[in-house]
């Protein structure tokens, strides 16, 4: 009991000593404008990934259609926000983004989640897209355009704390009971059916975990980049947080940290090479996946209580 | 005859989705693998198109057939630089390596020739024939009939020849395959070939329907493509057929109704149900897990 | 002893084919009962129908809990195992992918079940829940031996542990009916001879019914009470070992093949 608690001291330790140096790092001038915003679109590749890693590496289900749940909490935050640009309503914004990629989620993952692999992958790819020509047609959304102008109500510090609440909560459900209810579904749904697991509920639950947190990168997307349109919630945004998931590690919440880092970090190099860049982007994608294919790190994960075992264990050897 | 003009409309441009889907599902039914980059390669047959009747003043035949020849090496490249070394990885690794593969051909071709479009040299005077109301052009013509022809020749070499049997086998069983002494490399090779041949030709017609090309054509109908291999049941090459006939339609029909800004979502909407009702595919069977 | 679990006249046919027809069993309380038959006579498949893997075509399955007795065929076998069938798969099935120790306490999740409140924020009564079922597991695992594989990943055990883990892991649900479907298959004499005497203590220790699919017939007619015996889908012949042992049609069809 006495030592859970030191675990989450230190994780809290760690979490405040990044705020800090990050401010620190800011107050010299290392951090400046453009750096920050790489920091914080890392920030919300990571929120948006570790919800997709949940579905795909610990539940097991291919889902293409991240960015559908994404763009609802967009669209939800900024709406919200247009007409209440205040801290209240960025929050507001978010829980109710969250309540609609949520109730969407439940809609589009109770039919669909019965199919299996690359016909998954595609329904919830159709259903994403469907999102978004939903909101190309709509009136409130300003159609094709989008909406922009938005007040901006998310700093690097709301990122900050939000990528630190959504990694505590989906790390906690995944070492929870109901975690290893999801990743029984992973290894052999049969087998789980048949310990007791109601294998259909705990993937739906993990798909609509998934698809809230995505809501809470959507919205900072908004209200941090001010400007929002239908397009920037496609396949190929689906893709990108794929791409993060599977280059970290499928199943590996360090990895998704570490790979969201990299690429932010690639990007930002990247800029000055113009049109050059993205030909660069892809052949780097394209040599990591082939050297390792694995991810950076399989479905290895940084942990306090082992470092300490390990220690622990040193210390007994000496 | 409304209708009918629709469904004529509808198969000429269904039957460029077919074309597409074919190559898609042979890869993954050899593989496994949605094939990503499937639609630039059809992206890279329309450039070659453009460039062999443009600068070597080709007739559309010949540009045709080279542009085949073409895409079949450059796909049996991509199978040999990027898929081959991850043979037995896991599938989403190889996935995410051919959506790299995707980019690259994207971004480089943009690099080397600006993402600007530009338009296709017309080789062939356009023609209308009409019949009653229905209306249909001699490209439409060219397009539903090269199509056809070439998915007969497909399904010949499939069923008829020794390669054809040595893709079923492997797509069935790639150890058991080369235990009777199956060039498992060398099958896989072929079929990315033919795959990639199939959607050079796409290039080059599609390039004619609509006179313009652009490095990143491939990306809508590569998806698309893949959209109706997967809803004729993925793997099976009657599968792919029929999709992409049902998805050029059901398009068609719908831009026809006033709905075009709703095309695409009822594309999805009716993938989704048909999914739902048949889990594997429209031809797919279900095959449930031996306890 | 009364009946726990009732077969009647249960039937299953795949696409024209009766896999099994007219079947009918009753286990009884606390019963370690048999049941054998040549290679496809029907046995995986009447598993599958009793723990619900498989829809019959006809026919019934009763299973007598303490509101009454209920009908068990066209539930999910998720809601099957809750109400107390437990099974091992002939190929091994495990979590193959997580530890021994995730493999048991996984199965322990329907019967502790947990709020979403709870898994999200570790609440003190989250640990208090995980100790104790950590401890349970790792009792379950003592029994077989296997407590000091609790971390090894299920799928760099040797054959006989996973099997044992099977065991331990249809254990940890509670059942009040055990269904093992060839637990000793690929298994050394010794081997065998050790998870037999396992298989009675366990039957004894938890007071619960046994029903076992095996082909090693030392296996049998050591632990069973009452055999049932299968061929071509129906029931050829039900009794004691000695019974069976003595039974002309079971010899003919069966024994006398040289077994």
């Amino acid at each position: 009991m006495k030592r859970n608690l030191k675990y989450n001291l230190v994780w809290l330790l760690i979490a405040v000593v990044g705020w800090i140096l990050i401010n620190v790092l800011e107050g010299v001038g290392i951090i400046d404008q453009f750096a920050e915003t790489t920091l914080v679109l890392i920030g919300i590749n990571i929120i948006l990934a570790s919800g997709l890693n949940l579905i795909i590496g610990f539940s097991g289900q291919f889902s293409l259609g991240h960015a559908g749940f994404m763009a609802l909490g967009a669209y939800a935050a900024a709406l919200v926000t247009q007409a209440m640009p205040t801290e209240l309503g960025l929050a507001l914004g978010i829980i109710i983004g969250m309540i609609l990629a949520g109730v969407v989620a439940l809609i589009i993952g109770i039919p669909t989640l019965r199919l299996k692999g690359d016909y998954l992958a595609i329904a919830t790819m159709g259903a994403a897209e469907i999102i978004r020509i939903i909101l190309i047609n709509l009136k409130i959304t300003n159609g094709p355009a989008g909406l922009y102008g938005l007040p901006q109500l998310a700093s690097w510090s709301t990122v900050y704390v939000l990528v630190v609440v959504t990694t505590v909560l989906t790390v906690n459900f995944i070492h929870s009971r109901n975690g290893r209810a999801v990743m029984s579904v992973r290894e052999d749904e049969i087998a789980a059916e048949s310990m007791g697991i109601n294998t259909t509920k705990f993937k739906v639950a993990a798909f609509v975990f998934g698809g809230m947190t995505a809501a809470i990168g959507g919205a900072l997307h908004a209200t941090y980049i001010q400007t929002i349109a239908p397009n920037d919630f496609g396949i190929m945004e689906s893709i990108s947080i794929l791409i993060i998931v599977v280059m970290g590690g499928i199943g590996s919440m360090t990895g998704t940290f570490a790979a969201a880092i990299l690429l932010g970090v690639l990007d930002m190099v990247l800029q000055s090479f113009g049109a050059l860049r993205m030909v660069l982007y892809s052949l780097a994608l394209i040599l990591i996946m082939v050297f390792r294919p694995k991810g950076l790190f399989g479905t290895w994960e940084f942990s306090v209580k082992r470092l300490f075992n390990r220690k622990k264990r040193a210390k007994e050897e000496v | 005859m409304q209708i009918l003009q629709q469904l004529i409309n509808g198969l000429s441009l269904g039957s460029i989705y077919a074309l597409l889907a074919l190559g898609y599902t042979m890869v993954y039914g050899i593989i496994k693998l949605i094939n990503f980059a499937h639609g630039d390669v059809y992206m890279l047959g329309a450039f070659w198109g453009y460039f062999m009747i443009n600068k070597f003043h080709m007739s559309f035949w010949p540009a045709l057939i080279t542009a085949m020849i073409f895409c079949a090496i450059a796909g049996v490249i991509i199978e040999f630089l990027a898929y081959r070394p991850l043979r037995d990885s896991p599938r989403i690794v190889v996935l995410i390596t051919a959506i790299g593969v995707s980019f690259l051909l994207e971004n480089g071709m943009s690099y080397l020739f600006s993402s600007s479009p530009r338009d296709f040299p017309q080789v062939m005077d356009v023609q209308r024939y009409h019949l009653g109301s229905v209306s249909i052009s001699n490209i439409q013509i060219l397009i539903l009939l090269t199509s056809i022809i070439l998915m007969i020749l497909l399904q010949l070499i499939v069923k008829r020849t020794r390669m054809g049997k040595a893709m079923r086998a492997v797509s069935v069983d790639p150890e058991a395959a080369q235990l009777i002494g199956i060039n498992v490399d060398h099958t896989i090779s072929f079929t990315f070939a033919l795959g990639s041949a199939l959607a050079g030709a796409a290039g080059v017609m599609i390039g004619l329907y609509y006179n313009s090309i652009d490095p990143l054509m491939g990306m809508t109908p590569g998806i698309k493509a893949f959209v109706a291999a997967v809803l004729g049941g993925i793997g099976l090459i009657p599968g792919a057929a029929l999709g992409g006939f049902v998805i050029g339609i059901i398009e068609t029909v719908v831009q026809a109704l006033g709905f075009s800004a709703f095309r695409d979502a009822a594309v999805y909407a009716i993938l989704i149900i048909i999914l739902i009702v048949r889990p594997a595919g429209i031809l797919g069977k279900t095959t449930r897990e031996k306890v | 002893m009364s009946v726990l679990l009732e077969v009647k006249d249960l039937t299953k046919n795949f696409g024209g084919l009766a896999a099994v027809s007219n079947v009918n069993m009753h286990l009884d309380d606390n019963e370690l009962i048999a049941l054998i038959g040549p290679n496809g006579a029907g046995k995986t498949t009447l598993f599958n129908l009793m723990t619900g893997q498989t829809v019959p075509s006809a026919g019934s399955i009763t299973l007598r809990t303490d509101s009454g007795v209920q009908v068990l065929n066209g539930r999910k076998p998720y809601k099957i195992a809750d109400m107390g069938l437990a099974r091992t798969f002939q190929n091994i099935r495990l979590f193959k992918e997580l530890s021994v120790l995730d493999n048991v306490l996984i199965s322990m999740t329907s019967k502790n079940k947990e709020g979403l409140v709870s898994s999200l924020f570790r609440l003190p009564a989250f640990y208090k829940t995980e100790a104790r079922l950590v401890k349970e597991a790792m009792d379950l695992l003592k029994i077989f031996h296997m407590q000091d594989l609790a971390d090894t990943t299920a799928n760099n055990m040797p054959y006989g542990a996973q099997r044992r883990l099977e065991i331990v892991r249809a254990l940890a649900t509670k059942p009040k009916i055990l269904f093992l479907d060839e637990p000793a298959a690929g298994m050394n004499p010794e081997e065998t001879a050790a998870l037999t005497a396992t298989i009675r203590q366990i039957q004894q220790d938890f007071g619960i019914t046994v029903l076992l699919i095996e082909h090693d017939m030392s296996l049998v007619m050591n632990v069973a009470e009452r055999i049932y015996v299968l061929q071509y889908g129906k029931l050829l012949a039900e009794g004691t070992p000695q019974e069976i042992q003595a039974n002309q049609a079971v010899i003919d069809a069966y024994l006398g093949g040289g077994v």
